[in-house]
C-alpha cells in the first residue's frame, strides 16, 4: 500500500479542455464520493474519454483542478497519482506473463519480493485467474485478459478506480457477467470509481449515479432512477432507453398543449405558458389511460417478453409503445388505443 | 490462368535473380586454374586457398567487427533520432526526417570523395573506426526506417498504462517500449550491419591499406583473376543469407506492419 493509499473521494471543478477549435471539456464540474461508482454516459466524441484523461493525468486541461482525497493532483505526472486504470483494449503488457503484468505497479513502487508475490496471488484469485500465472495475454481469452486488466488495476491499493469502455469487445453474455463481477469487486472493495460508457443499458445495470455528457458538458447528473424516469432534457431523455418526446406549452394547470395541438393531462406545477418538453416511456402506455391515443398500427415486432408498435396517432403524433406479449401481434394497418396516465408522464 | 501468368512471371524474376549464383558456386567448386565455365571438374582448392591466406582471414575479420561497430554505433544514433522524428513535435522536423534518409539517395561515390577530403584532413584514412563513422553514415536511413516503421505501429495506449501504474519515464522505456521494438532493433541492427559488410566505394577510399572484404576482392579482381573470389563470394553470400534468415526469424521486416 502507497503511502496515501486507499481509496478516496475525487472532486473535479471546472475543468475545461479544447483541442483547437473544439471545445472537449467546458467547465465540467462533478463530485464522486468515497466507494461510490459514477458512470459517464455519453456519445463518442462527448468528452467523456478526454474527462477520464484529464483525470488519469495522460491530457492537461486548460483549466480548474482535479481533487482526489482533499489533494490536487491537476499537475501531477500519471506515474504519481496512485489511479488504477482499465483501457479499453486493457493494454495489458503482451511480452510479460500474466503475472508480470500484475506485479509491473507493485515493482514499480519497490515493494519486496515476497510482499509483490502475496499481493499478485490474492488479486488474481480476486478475479478467479489462479493457475494462469504464467500465460502471456494473448493465450488468453477476451473475458481473461480484462480480468488480468482489473486484476494489475487494483493490486496496489488506488485512490481511484478508472474504466474506459472495458465491455466494449466482449460478447453480450460475457459482458453482462463481467459487469456484474467489476460490480461486486468495486463494492467489496470500496473503490471509488468512474466508469466510462457509451451503453446506456450498462450504465444503468453498474452505476450508483450517472453522469450524461454531450459537447462537453454535463447534461445531468444523478441517480439511475431519476435519468431513467426524469431527465433534464431532450439529449438525456432520448440517450437513454428508447422514448417518446414532443414539445409543448403549458395550457393550465396539469394541462399541456402539444406544439400539434393535442391536449395531456400531466403532473406539473409549471405555470401556464412555459414551453416544455414531455417525455413518455413507450412501456408505460396501458391499454387504456387518462390520456387515450388512438392510431393506425405502422410497424409491430414480437419481441418475446414484448410487442413493440409504432402507432401513427391523429395530429401527426407518433407514438412507440411496448405492451406485454399477450394474445396476437397487433397486424400493421390495424387501428389500435392506448393509453397513459398523468404520473407517467414526465414535463421537463 | 492469371495465376499461372503469374507463376511463369515470377519464376523467370526469380531465375534472373538467381543466374548470378548459378554461375558463381559451380566456379567457386572448380578444378581449373583460372575462370572457366562450366567448370570441368570440383575441387576444394579455392576455399583452401582461402582459408590459409592470412591477407583474406585479416579483410574478413575486419569487416566483421566494422560491420559490428557500424550496427551498434548507427542504432545508437539511429533509435534516438527515429523517436525524435516519430514521437517529437519540433521545429525543423521535417527537414531532418528528410536529411535522415539523404545517404540514400546521395550516389555512394560522391559521399566517399566528400568524406575522403574531410578524413584527410582529421587523420582518419586507413583507420577501422574512420571507416565505422563513414559505413555508420550509410547504415542510419534503415535503422530509422525500420525503427520509425515499428514506433508508428507501437500501441501508446501501453506506455500510458505503463505511466499509469507508476513506472517512471525511464521505466517505461526500459521495461516497455524497448523491449517489444526487439524485433524492429534486431532488423535495423542486422540490416546496418550488412550494408556496411557488402559495402565497397567508402572502404575504396578510406580503408587504406586495412582491408575489408569488398576491398580485397575489388583489388583482387584487378591482380589477378582466379577462382579464390568465387569461392569468398559463396561465403559472402553465405552469411548474408544466415544474417537475412535471422531477420526473417527475430526481426521485423519495412512491410510488415501488422505484428
Amino acid at each position: 500500500m502507497s503511502a496515501s493509499g486507499g481509496s478516496a473521494d475525487l472532486l473535479i471543478e471546472g475543468v475545461g479542455k479544447r483541442f483547437g477549435e473544439v471545445v472537449a471539456l467546458d467547465h465540467v464540474s462533478l463530485k464522486v464520493a468515497q466507494g461510490e461508482l459514477l458512470t459517464i454516459l455519453g456519445p463518442s466524441g462527448s468528452g467523456k474519454t478526454t474527462l477520464l484523461k484529464v483525470v488519469a493525468g495522460f491530457e492537461t486541461p486548460d483549466g480548474g483542478r482535479v481533487t482526489v482525497g482533499g489533494v490536487e493532483i491537476t499537475a501531477l505526472p500519471p506515474a504519481k497519482r496512485d489511479i488504477g486504470m482499465v483501457f479499453q483494449n486493457y493494454a495489458l503488457f503482451p511480452h510479460l506473463s500474466v503475472a508480470a503484468n500484475v506485479a509491473f505497479p507493485l515493482e514499480m513502487r519497490n515493494i519486496a519480493k515476497p510482499e509483490i508475490e502475496r499481493r499478485v496471488a490474492e488479486a488474481l484469485a480476486m478475479v478467479e485467474l489462479k493457475g494462469y500465472e504464467a500465460r502471456l495475454p494473448r493465450q488468453l481469452s477476451g473475458g481473461q485478459q480484462q480480468r488480468v486488466a482489473l486484476a494489475r488495476a487494483i493490486v496496489f491499493n488506488p485512490r481511484l478506480l478508472l474504466l474506459d469502455e472495458p465491455f466494449g469487445a466482449l460478447d453480450r453474455k460475457l459482458r453482462e457477467t463481467m459487469q456484474l463481477e467489476v460490480r461486486r469487486l468495486q463494492r467489496r472493495l470500496g473503490l471509488t470509481t468512474i466508469f466510462i460508457t457509451h451503453d446506456q443499458e450498462e450504465a444503468l445495470v453498474l452505476s450508483d449515479r450517472i453522469a450524461v455528457m454531450n459537447r462537453g458538458t454535463i447534461q445531468q447528473i444523478a441517480t439511475t432512477t431519476e435519468i431513467y424516469e426524469r431527465p433534464a432534457n431532450d439529449f438525456v431523455a432520448d440517450f437513454v432507453g428508447e422514448s417518446n418526446i414532443y414539445h409543448g406549452t403549458m395550457s393550465g394547470p396539469g394541462t399541456v398543449t402539444l406544439d400539434g395541438g393535442r391536449t395531456l393531462t400531466v403532473r406539473s406545477d409549471k405555470p401556464a405558458g412555459t414551453k416544455v418538453g414531455v417525455l413518455m416511456r413507450p412501456e408505460r402506455f396501458a391499454s387504456s389511460g387518462t390520456n387515450a391515443f388512438t392510431g393506425e398500427v405502422i410497424e409491430s415486432v414480437y419481441l418475446g417478453t414484448s410487442f413493440k408498435l409504432r402507432l401513427a396517432c391523429e395530429g401527426g403524433l407518433e407514438l412507440l409503445v411496448r405492451q406485454p406479449a399477450r394474445g396476437a401481434l397487433p397486424a400493421t394497418a390495424t387501428r389500435v388505443t392506448v393509453g397513459i396516465d398523468p404520473e407517467s408522464i414526465h414535463v421537463f | 490462368m492469371s495465376r499461372r501468368l503469374l507463376v511463369i512471371s515470377c519464376g523467370l524474376i526469380y531465375f534472373f535473380l538467381m543466374l548470378p549464383l548459378l554461375v558463381v558456386f559451380p566456379i567457386s567448386l572448380s578444378s581449373a586454374p583460372y575462370m572457366q565455365f562450366p567448370p570441368p571438374g570440383l575441387s576444394w582448392q579455392w576455399y583452401e586457398r582461402y582459408l590459409d591466406d592470412p591477407q583474406w582471414i585479416d579483410a574478413t575479420w575486419r569487416s566483421l567487427y566494422i560491420g559490428g561497430a557500424t550496427a551498434v554505433l548507427a542504432l545508437a544514433l539511429g533509435v534516438p533520432l527515429a523517436f525524435a522524428l516519430v514521437r517529437g513535435r519540433f521545429f525543423g522536423r521535417t527537414i531532418i526526417d528528410r536529411v535522415a534518409l539523404a545517404p540514400i539517395i546521395v550516389p555512394h561515390i560522391i559521399f566517399a570523395v566528400a568524406v575522403y577530403g574531410l578524413f584527410a584532413k582529421l587523420k582518419l584514412i586507413g583507420t577501422w573506426y574512420g571507416l565505422v563513422v563513414g559505413h555508420t553514415v550509410l547504415a542510419l536511413p534503415f535503422v530509422v526506417l525500420v525503427i520509425a516503421a515499428g514506433l508508428r505501429d507501437f500501441d501508446r495506449s501501453l506506455e500510458q498504462a505503463a505511466e499509469g501504474l507508476g513506472a517512471s519515464r525511464w521505466n517505461t522505456l526500459t521495461r516497455i517500449t524497448l523491449p517489444l521494438l526487439r524485433p524492429s532493433l534486431v532488423s535495423a541492427g542486422l540490416l546496418a550491419f550488412i550494408s556496411s559488410f557488402d559495402e565497397v566505394v567508402v572502404a575504396l577510399f578510406l580503408a587504406g591499406a586495412n582491408m575489408t572484404l569488398p576491398k580485397k576482392m575489388f583489388d583482387n579482381i584487378m591482380m589477378e583473376i582466379d577462382p579464390t573470389i568465387a569461392a569468398v563470394s559463396v561465403m559472402q553470400i553465405l552469411l548474408v543469407s544466415v544474417v537475412l534468415v535471422l531477420i526473417g526469424r527475430f526481426g521485423r521486416g519495412l512491410k510488415d506492419s501488422a505484428r
